[in-house]
């Protein structure tokens, strides 16, 4: 008999009784604490229960409330109890009723056995924590902390914003070094006799006493004082999420409790029937706890609980729009005005870069997607009512279903404007501008100046408002805004920058330069819309009569090696 | 709180007391036919459905709901003539009231569903489906609604968000073979996975949502008419709970609030929607002529008419349902934070 076991029960006592007896099996002495706000009856009920079994009995009561000193008196004397009348003991455990043997106890005893000196408990000073809640960490030893957290929380804030105002500091008892850690430990007996019958304890237990928390940082600090062999970590497995809130273990995480290899578990979910059944499984002797896969599968979930799956709206979180980051969940890329020019710029996009490129997704008949489809993925369709019903989340759709791959649409003036702000405020778009490239369609469309005066003049004003909208100081797309004329000066270039930016500059040069229209006349086409009164300002600036640097590519010479 | 909140709170709480009167007043539009309601103990979990001509559902049904720790389920037969009543009365858990009055101006059932609440109902966490939805939640495989209701008693949350998913068969309805006893979802087994739209409710503030297979086969035209997804089905229960419109919203609204709108922190659900089954074409040809569902009927007819033919629903893009974890991958519902502990 070289292992006792103190218990801190409070609630679901049939469990506890399961887990004393457990305990009790296999030889270990067992105190057990019973919180004083358990009631009389049900606290009787408890000690008949395993008042066959000869080595455990019940200590005093006290009222442990989390975070109180309550927890630390019910454990000194709990321990005090135990080391009293076991005096072959050579290790206590510190164990609650809601944590499960994992391992059989003669594991752990051999284990123990085999590192007499040691004493096992999570215990690292202030600086090295991370995981402290509510921004107290060096101020859990220097302010006074009276009042619960739980309960009188506005007075808890209250007293700590009044102490910082008048810069009231605690002096930390001399000798003793803060340090913070798991409540759950496993000391030698050597190690909490000292503790418990050190000639300062009346001051250590006065300066705990008003300390944030003490069950995480008394024995911890004061192990450090008399251990001989000291390692920071506790045989207990136990995960805490981002606020400091343990994580529970379900039926579901048998196999994870298993791979762990620790020897106790907490909490369990007291319906875990399951897992109650299946452990302690043995045959596992000379495994050696660690809880590395154990973190990574929490630290999974943690991330996605904090910052949620960006770009994902669904019904257990609908975040404001404005507010996140970014409205969708991948980078894609706009073009307006370049499918005017380059009438096959979909297959030439996908054929260079290989993102997918649907046509105009928000044209008034129908959203083109990428190769014709009817239901693009996730089902979403290509009515024109549904998508205008609600055009933010259809993208937001889109881009959701797509996040596999970079995603490309065609945009301009003659297309529903309604996501025109989502588009000039999500960080994750890339808008490509030609302005005035509806021009170029009008031009090829045929007809003469005079029929399409009113026609330009509207698309000329909806692209303006679509500029000024990009050019808002909220904006936070990246975006690229150019005249025709500019954009005619130099098309390759800008073709390979698009290119480069969707491929993520990993694109090479450009294979081959795409198809553009052949503007012959354009000029000229561009001066009527003037004679006719309309002022197509947004094409830019083109000689009045000089002809326009034609677009379709020259006839390539066979011994020419390329111009650019 | 500006004082056009503190107004509409009072506008909603005389709504809430209307709603209550109205349940009150067609309390005795349902005749009991079997009350075993004495069987009811404290911290059962409580089913309550209206129904008319399911048999083709409800062994399977039943089987569903006992197996995620239902102990009692309350059910009014609204005129059924194919067995129904029979069958559930000879159920030993089952409490069985019927009635031949017209469920669309019992508000679809919930004023005969909010007096069996009222009575019933009061501090149990009560479910409220329809016999063509079978829930599924986080972990639904491992653990039960008692697990589900402790975690949300834990949390001092007091309702529980779940999304409709209309479940459809490959091919066309009116090809589907299916035994009452067995899972439908074993012929109705795709679904659209991403094209649902959410917007806040400007009255009741729930997350409205729509879209789907419905809304991408039937409502192209009319989006707005598209049937609403969202709902609350499962409530701790207060005698003066009441539901609005079927369980897509209820009063008081803070029991609405099932989402978040920062992180992702709780845990919702899914209502698989077996209504595709071959018999939804005769309902649809019945519900031409009875005029029963939805409040606008007439806008329905054509929705009837097609479903009435038995169409194809399935795409190249439906995906095939392989189980809750699929459903929260796919962002259809989440774990939340289910596995954290408030309590410390």
């Amino acid at each position: 008999m070289t292992l006792g076991i103190v218990m801190l029960v409070h609630t679901a006592f049939d469990r506890a009784e399961q887990m004393i007896r457990h305990w009790a099996d296999a030889g270990c002495p067992v105190v057990v604490h019973v919180d004083r706000h358990v009631a009389q009856e049900t606290h009787d009920a408890f000690v008949t229960a395993v008042a066959d079994l000869a080595d455990v009995s019940f200590s005093r009561r006290y009222r442990g409330e989390w975070g109180m000193w309550g927890l630390i008196a019910a454990s000194q004397a709990a321990s005090r109890q135990l080391l009293d009348r076991y005096p072959q003991i050579q290790h206590v455990y510190l164990a609650s009723g809601a944590c499960l043997p994992l391992r059989p106890v003669n594991e752990l005893k051999t284990y123990l056995a085999a590192r007499p000196d040691t004493d096992f408990i999570e215990s690292v000073t202030t600086g090295d924590v991370q995981w402290t809640v509510g921004g107290l960490d060096r101020e859990r030893f220097t302010l006074r902390f009276p009042f619960s957290w739980k309960r009188q929380r506005r007075l808890f804030d209250g007293y700590v914003r009044l102490q910082r105002l008048l810069r009231v500091r605690r002096r930390i008892p001399p000798g003793i070094t803060p340090h913070l850690g798991s409540q759950w430990w496993c000391l030698t007996r050597q190690t909490l006799t000292a503790i418990l019958n050190d000639p300062r304890r009346a001051a250590f237990d006065t300066y705990f006493r008003q300390v944030w928390i003490p069950d995480e940082c008394y024995y911890q600090t004061l192990a450090r004082l008399h251990t001989r062999r000291l390692e920071s970590r506790s045989l207990t497995l136990a995960k805490f999420d981002f606020q400091g809130k343990p994580h529970i273990f379900y039926d579901d995480h048998a196999e994870l409790l298993a791979r762990s290899g620790c020897f106790v578990a907490r909490k369990i979910w007291p319906q875990a029937d399951a897992l109650f059944h299946r452990f302690p499984s043995g045959s596992q002797a000379d495994l050696e706890p660690h809880t590395g896969t154990i973190d990574r599968i929490f630290a999974q979930a943690v991330d996605r609980r904090t910052s949620g799956r960006r770009g994902l709206y669904m019904q257990s979180r609908f975040p404001f729009m404005e507010r996140e980051n970014g409205f969708t969940a991948a980078p894609y890329t706009v073009l307006q005005g370049f499918d005017a020019i380059i009438p096959d710029l979909t297959s030439w996009v996908t054929a260079q870069t290989g993102v997918v490129a649907h046509g105009h997704l928000f044209a008034t008949d129908k959203a083109h997607f990428a190769g014709g489809a009817a239901v693009y993925r996730g089902g979403l369709s290509d009515n024109a009512h549904l998508r205008d019903y609600n055009p933010k989340m259809f993208l937001t759709n889109l881009v959701w279903n797509g996040r596999d791959r970079h995603q490309c649409f065609q945009f301009g003036p003659a297309d529903n404007q309604a996501i025109k702000w989502m588009l000039a405020r999500d960080a994750h778009a890339s808008v490509w501008v030609v302005t005035g490239g509806w021009a170029v369609s009008l031009f090829c469309s045929g007809k003469p100046a005079s029929a399409v005066r009113s026609e330009a003049a509207r698309l000329q004003q909806v692209e303006s408002r679509f500029i000024s909208a990009l050019q808002s100081p909220d904006a936070r797309s990246r975006r690229h805004i150019m005249t025709l004329a500019e954009f005619l000066g130099s098309p390759v270039d800008v073709l390979q920058a698009i290119v480069d930016d969707m491929a993520g500059h990993r694109a090479t040069a450009l294979a081959q330069a795409p198809v553009m229209v052949n503007l012959d006349g354009f000029a000229v086409f561009l001066q009527d819309l003037k004679n006719q009164g309309m002022h197509p300002y947004l094409a830019g600036d083109f000689a009045p009569v000089g002809k326009v640097k034609s677009l379709q590519s020259q006839p390539r010479k066979a011994y020419v090696m390329g111009k650019k | 709180m500006p004082a056009g909140d503190l107004w509409m709170a009072y506008r909603m709480r005389w709504k809430r007391r209307r709603f209550l009167f109205r349940i009150w007043r067609k309390r005795r539009q349902i005749t009991p036919v079997q009350d075993r309601t004495v069987l009811i103990k404290p911290d059962m979990i409580l089913c309550f459905v209206t129904l008319r001509n399911e048999m083709a559902r409800l062994p399977h049904f039943l089987q569903h709901y006992r197996k995620l720790g239902i102990s009692h389920f309350l059910i009014v037969d609204n005129g059924s003539d194919d067995g129904t009543a029979a069958y559930l009365a000879a159920q030993k858990d089952v409490s069985l009231w019927s009635t031949q009055h017209s469920y669309r101006l019992a508000r679809f059932g919930m004023d005969w569903l909010g007096w069996l609440q009222w009575q019933h109902g009061h501090r149990h966490w009560c479910l409220t489906v329809d016999a063509d939805e079978l829930l599924t939640f986080p972990y639904a495989d491992s653990r039960d609604l008692g697990d589900l209701t402790r975690h949300l008693d834990a949390r001092g949350i007091m309702s529980f968000g779940a999304i409709m998913l209309d479940m459809y068969p490959k091919g066309p309805i009116a090809e589907v073979r299916h035994d009452p006893t067995k899972d439908p979802l074993d012929a109705l087994a795709w679904f659209d996975a991403a094209n649902y739209r959410e917007k806040i409710h400007p009255v009741y503030q729930n997350l409205w949502i729509q879209g789907g297979v419905r809304d991408r086969v039937f409502f192209t035209a009319r989006p707005e008419r598209a049937p609403t997804l969202s709902k609350v089905p499962l409530v701790r229960w207060h005698w003066r709970h009441v539901y609005v419109s079927s369980t897509h919203q209820m009063l008081p609204r803070r029991l609405n609030h099932v989402f978040d709108r920062a992180d992702d922190r709780r845990v919702t659900g899914v209502l698989l929607h077996t209504k595709f089954l071959p018999d939804i074409m005769s309902k649809s040809q019945e519900e031409l002529t009875r005029r029963q569902h939805f409040e606008n009927s007439s806008l329905y007819a054509d929705y009837h008419q097609q479903l009435a033919q038995g169409p194809d629903l399935w795409c190249l893009q439906s995906q095939r349902y392989t189980g809750w974890a699929q459903l929260a991958a796919l962002g259809l519902m989440s774990q939340g934070d289910w596995d954290q502990d408030d309590a410390i």
